[in-house]
């Protein structure tokens, strides 16, 4: 499975990328048009409407800012996210079909750690660099679980290698078989993405946190940065937990899309639905309760595994 | 050729971040100076074929360094390193020490006679590395790890200033803990 991929097809990532991140960011619209009782069908063209207004935005600048390290983290969300995506199978085509494809995917992913503390510090802002340190509280508190997760899909199929996981789920889903995994890595995407209810590091208690001094084209490229980030771990559920392209009728890439959108719009939707939980009550959540989970989760599944 | 392209580049990269860590002003320019010495060291790894170890070491070192700037805001002198401040403290030795150990690592790799080899590289590079480095001392590394991570745990048990008396009270006897922020799980 996972056919050597022309290098043209490079290009692919970006294009679906920005779709599913445009179709996040509307659907986050909708839901707020929703809640604010103006009509929904405004948020269909509302990131549109944004984007515009922040590239001709004029760019603010605190005194004292280290440009160096603000657009370096700036950048670094949308390409960190992208990055991950080479190694997701659409169907039986991968970019980039690496042996070691999950610990690449963990590894880009870990980048958005030191994106989100560059931009927070490097604001010069004490709204910032609170938001930046409230970033790297989340991780620890999700990466651990976060990690086990990975593992234990990796443990399921004996392989680290994407399409083999994705392959090994052909009789049984992975999020039948390890449910607890997928759920702690359901959570961990949403703290990942600082997406609510995880939103805390950008929360507007803070004024914006991390993202509060940043504006024109410089909020445009991580706000976008993080609905790519926020789909690109909607669609490594797919292989890792949903059978990747397996379904009835429909061919196998358009299957991967399909799953890809419903995980996406179920990220998008807890993410209003839920209140915002405050970082040192998830740190204890995440090693008390979901690290402990996780382990035997991973246990189960190697007992599993070993009795064939 | 290609492949002695990028060694170079990465080469002499790694170099020029790691002088970077020492002549900037700013702990968190410095710190990211640091992490790009060792992502840009995990790259000649990848090209000796060892991808889990090229790609581990990039996830270790950006983990890594996220989690020094968390200490660093808890111990250093300088909190949050929002104030200007230099990385070394003993300039001339510290100039010293590391140019010698450049040396001398980069004198060791040029006159040691490496042994040549006519074998193709095995099909698991990574494998055979870690065969050949710990062989059957696994069980007594693992040992290791695990009491390092005891260790660790056990020192910051000790170090924190409120123990179980302080949250349960001096019988143990109280039902809540008395801690000032409360945690996720009802406690």
């Amino acid at each position: 499975m996972g056919d050597p991929a022309p290098l043209w097809s490079v290009l692919v990532i970006p294009v679906l990328l920005g779709v599913f991140a445009y179709g996040a960011a509307a659907g986050s619209a909708t839901l707020r048009a929703h809640a604010a009782g103006t009509p929904r069908a405004s948020g269909i063209a509302a990131p549109a409407r944004s984007a515009a207004r922040l590239l001709v935005q004029r760019r603010r600048v605190v005194l004292g800012t280290d440009a160096l390290l603000l657009r370096l983290g700036g950048t670094l969300v949308p390409v960190a996210a992208a990055l991950s995506a080479l190694v997701i199978p659409l169907g039986g085509f991968v970019v980039s079909d690496l042996s070691v494809g999950v610990v690449w995917f963990n590894a880009m992913e870990v980048v958005i750690w030191a994106a989100v503390w560059m931009l927070g510090w490097g604001a010069n802002s004490v709204w910032g660099l609170i938001g930046g340190y409230r970033f790297l509280v989340q991780g620890v508190a999700y990466e651990l679980p976060h990690m086990f997760a990975l593992i234990t899909a990796a443990l399921g199929a004996g392989s680290l290698r994407v399409t083999d996981i994705a392959a090994a789920q052909q009789g049984l889903w992975f999020a039948v078989l390890m449910p607890v995994a997928f759920v702690a890595y359901l959570v961990s995407a949403l703290a990942m993405a600082f997406w609510g209810p995880f939103d805390q590091p950008v929360g507007r208690d803070l004024a914006g946190g991390a993202l509060a001094e940043l504006s024109g084209v410089d909020r445009l490229v991580v706000g976008a940065g993080r609905y790519v980030l926020l789909s690109v771990v909607a669609a490594m559920a797919v292989p890792l937990f949903l059978g990747g392209g397996a379904g009835l009728l429909l061919p196998a890439w358009a299957w991967s899309l399909v799953k890809t959108a419903a995980v996406l719009a179920l990220l998008v939707w807890l993410g209003h639905r839920l209140p915002t939980v405050r970082m040192e009550r998830f740190t204890e959540i995440g090693w008390v309760v979901l690290i402990p989970a996780t382990l035997l989760q991973a246990l189960l599944v190697a007992i599993f595994v070993l009795l064939g | 050729m290609a492949e002695l392209v990028v060694f170079a580049i990465c080469a002499a990269s790694a170099v020029a971040s790691g002088i970077a860590v020492f002549v900037v002003d700013s702990m968190a320019r410095a710190t990211f100076a640091l992490l790009a010495s060792f992502v840009f060291t995990a790259v000649p790894i990848l090209l000796l074929g060892l991808s889990y170890l090229g790609v581990l070491v990039v996830l270790m070192m950006v983990m890594e360094m996220m989690i020094m700037v968390i200490f660093m805001v808890m111990y250093m002198m300088n909190p949050a390193g929002l104030m200007p401040m230099t990385m070394v403290h003993n300039k001339a030795g510290a100039l010293a020490i590391s140019v010698g150990t450049f040396v001398a690592l980069a004198a060791g790799v040029l006159l040691v006679p490496w042994p040549t080899s006519t074998a193709a590289p095995p099909a698991d590079p990574t494998l055979a590395l870690g065969e050949a480095i710990m062989g059957e001392k696994m069980l007594v590394m693992m040992l290791v790890g695990m009491v390092l991570f005891a260790t660790m745990v056990a020192s910051i048990v000790l170090a924190t200033h409120r123990g179980r008396y302080a949250r349960y009270g001096d019988d143990l006897r109280r039902k809540h803990p008395d801690d000032p922020i409360r945690g996720g799980v009802g406690r």
